[in-house]
C-alpha cells in the first residue's frame, strides 16, 4: 500500500507547517532586517569581530582572531592630540572583519549608506588589516552612527595605531568574549535586563537596533547570578574583578560563582610559575582561621586568558 | 552490535536496533543524569572539584543538556521507533542494518561531540544549539535522516490499510526534526547575526522540544497504553486534533522564550497567543489516554509500564498549564529567567517525556528480547526514585524561581537571592542524584533481564506474564 491515499493529509502539512515558518520565520526576518543599527551595536561588533563562539577561525575557543579596541591619545600619522574617550578599533593583518564590514546591508537604513559612502568600508582589505572607529553623521537630515575604516580615509594603519598607544588602553575585550561563551558565564549571567524591571538594579534593557552583528549574543536565559549587560558601569574596580575572577568567596563569601583561577594559566606578570596548590592551602588555612589575610591574587600576565575577560567585563558599561 | 554491522541485513535477527538503541538509551540517561547530579553539586556547593578547566560548571552544563536530550531521550525515541513502526504496520523494519549503523554512528558522533565540548569547550555559544556547526551537520545527515529513512519506509511497506496515530507522529516529527535542525542552525552555517541569531536560537530550541520531543512521546503513549491495557483507543479524531494542533500551534511561539528581549512587539503578542493554544493539542493528548484507561485503572498500580507512562501523562497536566500561561506578559515578567522556567525544563524532559519512555523502553526490551524484566522490585524501585527524585527537584526549583522572582521585581541585592536560594540547591542536588541512582538501578535490571531474565513463551506479551522471581 502506497502512501497515496494519504496525499491530501500529506499537503496539508506541507501547508501548515509552511505557513507557520513564513509568520514564524520569514516576517520577523523582514522586521529584524530593517532595524537600524544603535552607535552600541556598531561598538559591541567591531570590538567582537566576527564570532565569539566555534568558528573555522577559533575552532577552540582560544580567542583567535580577534580584533582589539584602543583607546587613542594621539593621531598616529600627524602626532596631534585627540579629544579624550576616542577609540579605534584594530584588525591586524588577517583578522576577520565582522558582518557589519563585509554587508554593510545588515546595519539597516541610514547606518549602512553613511558605512559605505562615508565610511567607505568598501575599501578595508581584511589581508592587509583595518582600523575602524565609529562617528556620526547626517543621512537624509537624521543623525546616524556609522563605521568608518580610519585606515580608508586617514591612512591609519593598524602597526601605527597599536605603536602610538601604551599597553593600557589597549583591551583584549573580544577575545575575552570568547572566554565569556567558552566558560559558561551566561549559563548563570545574563546579558539582557529585562524591559519590565531591572532598570534600576541592572540598568538600561537594550534596544532592538543594539545587536545588528552581534554573534553569538548569548542573552543567556536562566538567571542564576546578577545580568552582566551593564557591570562596569556599577563596578569597574579591576582589583575587584580579579580577586572575584580568582576565587569569589574572596570578595563575596556567599557567592556560588566557580573560581576560574585556571584562566591565569601557568604564569603570573613577572613570569613566575603561580603556585595553586599552595595558594588554596593557604587560602583554606585563612578559611580555618588560622591566617589573618588570604594569600594575595597574582597578577596576570599580558596575554594570559584572564586579562582577556577581564578586558571584557570592563567594556560592559 | 559490531558483529552485525557487516553481516547481511537477512543474518540480522529482528529487533537488533532497537535493542541497541535501548541499552545505549540507557547509558546515556545514567550519564546525562550524573552529569546533572554533579553540576547541582557544583551549585550547591561551589567549591566542590574546583578550579579546573574540564570539570568547570560552565563547561559541564551543556554537556548534561545534550547528554540527556540527544543521548537519553532521542535514542529511547529512536529504540520506540525501530520497534514500534513496524508492529504497527504488521511488518518488519526496512533495514535492521541501517538501524544498526544508526546506533552505532549516533554513540560514535555524540560521544565525540560531548568529549570536545567537555575537554575544550568548545561550543557555538547557542543554548540548545550549543554544538559547533559540523555536529549538527553529522547530526541531520547521519543520526536523523537514517533514522527517518527507516522509518518512513517501514511506513511505506506497511501491510495494513491505514496507518495508526503513533505513526503519523514519527513519520512527521522525524521529518520536522531534520527541517528544525537545518534551519535552526542557520546563523552558523550562514553567519546570521545580531536579534535574527538570538530568535533562531530559541526558534530552534522550542521546536526541538515542540515538534520532536513532545510529540513522539505522546506518540509511544499512544502505543503503549492501548496495547498493554488492550483496550483500544478512546478517539481516532481527538487524535487528528491532538496530530494537526501540534504541528499548527505548537510550531509558532517561539519568540515567547525572549517575551522581555527587544524583539518586534507583534511578534511577541503573536506567540503569546499562540503558546496559549499548546493547550489545545496538550488536553487531547492527555484526554485522550486517560479515556483510553477506562476500566483498565487497576494496571495504573499494578503493571510497571502503565506506571510510568500514566505518570508521564498526568504530568503533562500541570506541565502544559504552566507552559500556557507562564508564556503570556502577565505572567512572563515574574518567572522569566528564574528556577521556574529550569523546573518546567525538567517537569517536560524529566517527567512528562521521560516517564513514556522509560516505559516504552522497559516494554520494548522485554518484548524484543523475550525475556521478562528481571526484578520488578528493583523496576518499582527505580519508578520511586525517578518520581520521588524528580518531584524533590521540581518543588525546590520551583520554590526557588519564585524567590528569584520576588527578588528580581522588587530589585532586592542579588547576593540576597543567593544565599535564600541555596538550601533548594541543595534539594535541587539531593532529587537529581535520586534519578541518577535510580537509573544505575535500571540498567543493571535490564542487564539482568537480558542475561536471566524468565524466556517469555512464543505469542505472549510480557505483560501478560506473571513475575516469576
Ligand atoms: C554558577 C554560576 C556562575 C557562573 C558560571 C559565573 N558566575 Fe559570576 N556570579 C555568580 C553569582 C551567584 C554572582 C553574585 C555573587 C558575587 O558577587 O559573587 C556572580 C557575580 C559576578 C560578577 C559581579 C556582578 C556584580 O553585579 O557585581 C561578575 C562581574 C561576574 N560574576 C562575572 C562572571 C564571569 C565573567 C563568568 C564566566 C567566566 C561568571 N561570572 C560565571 C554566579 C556565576
Amino acid at each position: 500500500m502506497a502512501f497515496r491515499q494519504y496525499t491530501v493529509g500529506a499537503r496539508m502539512f506541507g501547508l501548515a507547517l509552511g505557513s507557520s515558518m513564513m509568520i514564524t520565520l520569514f516576517f520577523p526576518s523582514i522586521d529584524i532586517r530593517n532595524v537600524t543599527a544603535t552607535e552600541s551595536a556598531l561598538d559591541r561588533q567591531l570590538q567582537d569581530g566576527w564570532d565569539a563562539g566555534f568558528n573555522l577561525t577559533d575552532p577552540i575557543l582560544k580567542g583567535w582572531n580577534k580584533p582589539v579596541k584602543v583607546l587613542m591619545t594621539k593621531d598616529p600619522k600627524t602626532g596631534a592630540a585627540l579629544p579624550p574617550g576616542t577609540y579605534a578599533y584594530v584588525y591586524s593583518a588577517g583578522t576577520w572583519f565582522p558582518s557589519g564590514i563585509i554587508h554593510p546591508v545588515i546595519l539597516g537604513a541610514g547606518a549602512s549608506d553613511l558605512t559605505v559612502q562615508k565610511g567607505r568600508v568598501g575599501e578595508a582589505d581584511n589581508k592587509a588589516g583595518a582600523v575602524f572607529m565609529v562617528k556620526h553623521g547626517m543621512f537624509e537630515g537624521q543623525d546616524y552612527a556609522y563605521i568608518e575604516d580610519v585606515t580608508a580615509t586617514q591612512g591609519w594603519m593598524p602597526e601605527a595605531v597599536l605603536s602610538s598607544a601604551p599597553e593600557a588602553n589597549v583591551s583584549h575585550s573580544g577575545a575575552g568574549k570568547t572566554m565569556f561563551v567558552r566558560e559558561g558565564c551566561w549559563w548563570c549571567h545574563t546579558l539582557l535586563p529585562e524591559e519590565t524591571q531591572d532598570w534600576q538594579a541592572f540598568g538600561v534593557p537594550p534596544m532592538l537596533g543594539d545587536f545588528n552583528g552581534a554573534s553569538p549574543t548569548s542573552f543567556g536565559s536562566d538567571r542564576k547570578a546578577p545580568d552582566l549587560l551593564h557591570v562596569a558601569s556599577r563596578n569597574s574596580s579591576r582589583e575587584w574583578m580579579l580577586m572575584h575572577f580568582f576565587n569569589p568567596r574572596l570578595v563575596q563569601p556567599h557567592s556560588i560563582m566557580p573560581r576560574f583561577d585556571y584562566l591565569w594559566g601557568d604564569k603570573d606578570a613577572s613570569g613566575k610559575d603561580i603556585d595553586f596548590g599552595k595558594w588554596r592551602a593557604e587560602y583554606d588555612e585563612y578559611h580555618e582561621g588560622k591566617r589573618d589575610t588570604p594569600p594575595d591574587v597574582p597578577e596576570p600576565a599580558k596575554n594570559s586568558e584572564i586579562r582577556e575577560l577581564l578586558d571584557f567585563m570592563l567594556s560592559l558599561k | 552490535m559490531f558483529k552485525y554491522l557487516f553481516a547481511k541485513n537477512e543474518d540480522i535477527p529482528t529487533g537488533s536496533a532497537a535493542i541497541y538503541f535501548g541499552f545505549s538509551s540507557i547509558i546515556w540517561f545514567v550519564i546525562g543524569t550524573g552529569l546533572g547530579s554533579f553540576n547541582a553539586a557544583k551549585l550547591g556547593f561551589p567549591d566542590f572539584v574546583t578550579g579546573s578547566f574540564v570539570f568547570a560548571f560552565g563547561h559541564m552544563r551543556q554537556v548534561h543538556v545534550m547528554a540527556v536530550i540527544f543521548g537519553w531521550i532521542s535514542m529511547a525515541f529512536a529504540m520506540a521507533m525501530m520497534y514500534i513502526t513496524p508492529i504497527i504496520g504488521n511488518t518488519k523494519l526496512w533495514s535492521e542494518k541501517l538501524g544498526l549503523w544508526n546506533c552505532f554512528l549516533w554513540n560514535v558522533g555524540l560521544t565525540l561531540a560531548l568529549t570536545l565540548m567537555w575537554t575544550f569547550g568548545i561550543e557555538s555559544g547557542r543554548e540548545y544549539s550549543d554544538f559547533p556547526w559540523p555536529i549538527d551537520l553529522y547530526i541531520v545527515f547521519f543520526i536523523l535522516f537514517p533514522l527517518a529513512l527507516n522509518v518512513w519506509m517501514t511506513i511505506k511497506n506497511r501491510r495494513t490499510q491505514g496507518i495508526y496515530t503513533t505513526n503519523w507522529f514519527f513519520a512527521a516529527a522525524t521529518f520536522m526534526v531534520a527541517i528544525v535542525f537545518l534551519v535552526g542552525n542557520s546563523p552558523e552555517f550562514f553567519h546570521l547575526t545580531g536579534l535574527t541569531e538570538a530568535y533562531l536560537t530559541w526558534w530552534f530550541a522550542h521546536n526541538v522540544l515542540g515538534l520532536w520531543i513532545t510529540p513522539v512521546a505522546a506518540a509511544i503513549a499512544y502505543y503503549t497504553i492501548p496495547k498493554v491495557t488492550g483496550n483500544p483507543l478512546y478517539s481516532h479524531r481527538i487524535g487528528h486534533l491532538h496530530f494537526w494542533s501540534v504541528v499548527v500551534f505548537y510550531s509558532t511561539p517561539a519568540a515567547h522564550h525572549l517575551m522581555s528581549a527587544p524583539l518586534p512587539e507583534w511578534l511577541k503578542s503573536f506567540a503569546s497567543v499562540e503558546g496559549v493554544l499548546i493547550l489545545v493539542p496538550a488536553i487531547a493528548f492527555v484526554s485522550n489516554i486517560l479515556l483510553t484507561m477506562q476500566g483498565k485503572w487497576h494496571m495504573f498500580v499494578e503493571n510497571l509500564e502503565i506506571k510510568f507512562t500514566v505518570t508521564g501523562v498526568l504530568m503533562a497536566i500541570p506541565l502544559n498549564m504552566q507552559g500556557g500561561f507562564q508564556q503570556t506578559r502577565a505572567i512572563n515578567w515574574y518567572i522569566h529567567g528564574t528556577g521556574w522556567i529550569v523546573a518546567h525544563a525538567h517537569l517536560a524532559l524529566l517527567g512528562f517525556s521521560t516517564f513514556m519512555e522509560v516505559a516504552a523502553v522497559y516494554l520494548g526490551m522485554q518484548t524484543l528480547m523475550r525475556r521478562k524484566l528481571y526484578s520488578i522490585a528493583l523496576g518499582n524501585f527505580h519508578y520511586w526514585m525517578l518520581l520521588i527524585g524528580f518531584s524533590t527537584y521540581w518543588i525546590s526549583m520551583t520554590i526557588a524561581g519564585l524567590i528569584q522572582g520576588a527578588g528580581k521585581i522588587y530589585e532586592v541585592p542579588y547576593i540576597d537571592v543567593v544565599v535564600a536560594e541555596h538550601p533548594y540547591m541543595i534539594a535541587r542536588w539531593i532529587g537529581g542524584t535520586m534519578v541518577f541512582t535510580g537509573n544505575i538501578v535500571w540498567l543493571y535490571n535490564m542487564w539482568m533481564t537480558a542475561r536471566a531474565g524468565t524466556v517469555i513463551p512464543a505469542g505472549r506479551q510480557p505483560h501478560e506474564l506473571a513475575y516469576e522471581r
